[in-house]
């Protein structure tokens, strides 16, 4: 909380909303020495060189000028076929798609075009931090619905149910998710889509970790059943591709939703950067090899990161997806927030604490395994070590 | 080749240092298949050995030359380029040898201390041989990729140490 006199000029809507508790450990761990991070929510390689390249030619030819608002023509009818041959969704380039500046901004614009004052919008926690304090600024009211280590932190239907009122309005859907790296099977989603359907919902699905799953074929949710007219896709490139700098996402969904949320993206940004689209367009025609790559890479790192702390009796599920192990650490009596600090004081591995993903995040902590086998290695021994020290 | 074989082969192309407890860690084995699978790999040659990849111009005056030969060499019949070939790899100065399409037929590097050293070989062992026809030598100037490995790689890490 920051303490510090505040202006009078502030609005009410921004006073209400908490900066995210993720700074705090940035902050520290920032002033450290020899820090192991696996704190870090983005992937560990640099964007693959053809993509790169692809933007260097872009602006070589000049292309620095505004694109329409909605993005590159050509750019939505790659992500048109990329999401029908990936995902078997499929989408119309010309009016059901807008590109934006990465996926966070495609949420903000799907809640704002949705959500009336004092509408409640579910979010299923433990969740990315934004998606509460996004809802609330759109003027909505954020409903946690939780989800526990007892069920892989998967939702649960009935837990849905529990929630909703005549005034919810949308369910906001992570899957993979972050942070637990829990992902929805196609049998969850048709069960989700009944009560979905039951309660004429809603759904803005944030399927950015998409490409990164790794036991079963992933399923896009507005592919189940007729999911499609009441859903709001959000994915991007960031993930799979390696391009978190480059800010590049995109929405997909029925037309009359769509050209809402392009009315709010015209006015307020434009449009998304013109050199990283050239970029993403390279991504989507020559970069499968490199999501297979990559991805077969985190795949092994889930699985030594796993095994390892197994083996020091920190009890986690195996995520399906996204980078992320999500170990329970009430063994050890601390709190999330106690655990991560400690274990960044005294063994300098900075690990995010599982409250500031929600209250059904706390006893858990978050660690990201998209870093080098020979840096989690160690962060291994010493998370090990610190265990030890403490019984 | 199955494919745990060839993942376990990528992962020590890349590294020929892991721990065997890593390597089964990450293939999600165990250590003992882990220690078979290498040891088959090893006996069918599949694993030919191990080496480091090593920036001899850091830390050490201890110059090393290398050349790259392109060799013109009448085939012999019967045993095409094989048996010309065994004839320049068995020099322990050569490196590497490869068979190439285009104008001329074998590519032949050359490791030696000095430029005179390997214009030595050159002159008195390789042009000397029947069938080698002509010789171009390429002296390598400065190294900037060598097996996939970048020579001056910044390595460090940019990302922001915590981020949701």
């Amino acid at each position: 909380m920051i303490t510090e006199q505040r202006s009078k000029y502030l609005s009410d809507s921004v006073e209400s909303i908490q900066p995210s508790g993720i700074r705090r450990f940035f902050d520290l761990a920032s002033s450290m020495e020899n820090v192991i991070s696996l704190g870090v929510g983005e992937p560990d390689f640099v964007t693959p060189w053809n993509v790169i390249e692809a933007s260097y030619h872009s602006l070589e030819q000049g292309y620095t000028a505004y694109t329409a608002n909605a993005g590159l023509l050509e750019l939505r009818k790659e992500i048109t076929r990329y999401m029908r041959r990936r995902f078997g969704v499929t989408y119309n380039a010309e009016n059901e798609m807008v590109v934006t500046v990465g996926a966070s901004q495609a949420i903000d614009i799907a809640l704002r075009a949705v959500v009336n004052p004092g509408e409640e919008v579910i979010v299923v926690e433990p969740s990315f931090v934004s998606y509460a304090p996004t809802v609330t600024l759109a003027g909505g009211v954020p409903v946690p619905v939780h989800t526990y280590s007892k069920n892989d932190f998967k939702l649960q239907p009935e837990h849905i149910e529990e929630a909703v009122t005549e005034k919810t309005k949308a369910i906001l859907l992570c899957s993979p998710n972050n942070p637990t790296g829990t992902v929805l099977s196609k049998t969850d989603l048709q069960k989700i889509a009944q009560v979905v359907e039951k309660h004429d919902l809603l759904v803005i699905s944030d399927e950015i970790y998409a490409e990164l799953t790794y036991d079963e074929p992933y399923t896009s949710f507005p592919s189940v059943g007729n999911m499609r007219e009441r859903t709001i896709l959000i994915s991007g490139f960031s993930k799979a591709f390696a391009m978190t700098g480059w800010r590049l996402g995109f929405a997909c969904g029925p037309k009359d939703i769509l050209q809402a949320m392009l009315k709010i993206h015209q006015y307020t940004m434009m449009c998304a950067p013109t050199m990283a689209q050239h970029a993403a367009l390279e991504a989507l025609v020559n970069g499968q090899k490199d999501v297979i790559r990559m991805k077969e890479s985190y795949r092994q790192r889930r699985s030594l990161v796993t095994h390892a702390l197994e083996e020091m009796g920190l009890s986690c599920h195996i995520p399906g997806g996204a980078f992320y192990v999500f170990p329970s650490i009430k063994s050890t009596g601390l709190s999330s927030e106690e655990f991560a600090e400690q274990l960044l004081l005294k063994e300098q591995v900075a690990v995010v604490p599982g409250s500031v993903f929600g209250e059904s995040g706390e006893g858990h902590i978050r660690c990201s395994y998209a870093t080098s086998i020979a840096k989690l290695e160690e962060a291994m021994k010493r998370i090990k070590r610190f265990i030890e020290n403490r019984e | 080749m199955d494919a745990k074989e060839r993942e376990l082969l990528q992962l020590i192309e890349k590294n020929g240092r892991l721990e065997n407890s890593t390597i089964a860690r990450l293939m999600g084995i165990s250590e003992d298949e882990t220690k078979q699978m290498i040891e088959k790999l090893e006996k069918e040659k599949v694993i030919l050995g191990y080496s480091a990849i090593i920036n001899w111009t850091k830390g050490t005056d201890e110059g090393a030359v290398t050349a790259m030969i392109d060799v013109k060499v009448t085939p012999k019949r019967g045993v095409g380029f094989d048996k010309v070939a065994e004839r320049i790899y068995r020099f322990p100065e050569v490196k590497a040898v490869y068979l190439m399409s285009g104008v001329y037929d074998l590519s032949v590097s050359i490791e030696g201390k000095t430029m005179a050293e390997v214009g030595r070989f050159v002159s008195e062992k390789l042009s000397t041989l029947d069938s080698v026809l002509s010789t171009t030598t390429h002296f390598i100037l400065k190294k900037y990729k060598h097996d996939g490995l970048v020579f001056s790689e910044n390595e460090e890490d940019k990302r922001i140490v915590v981020s949701p």
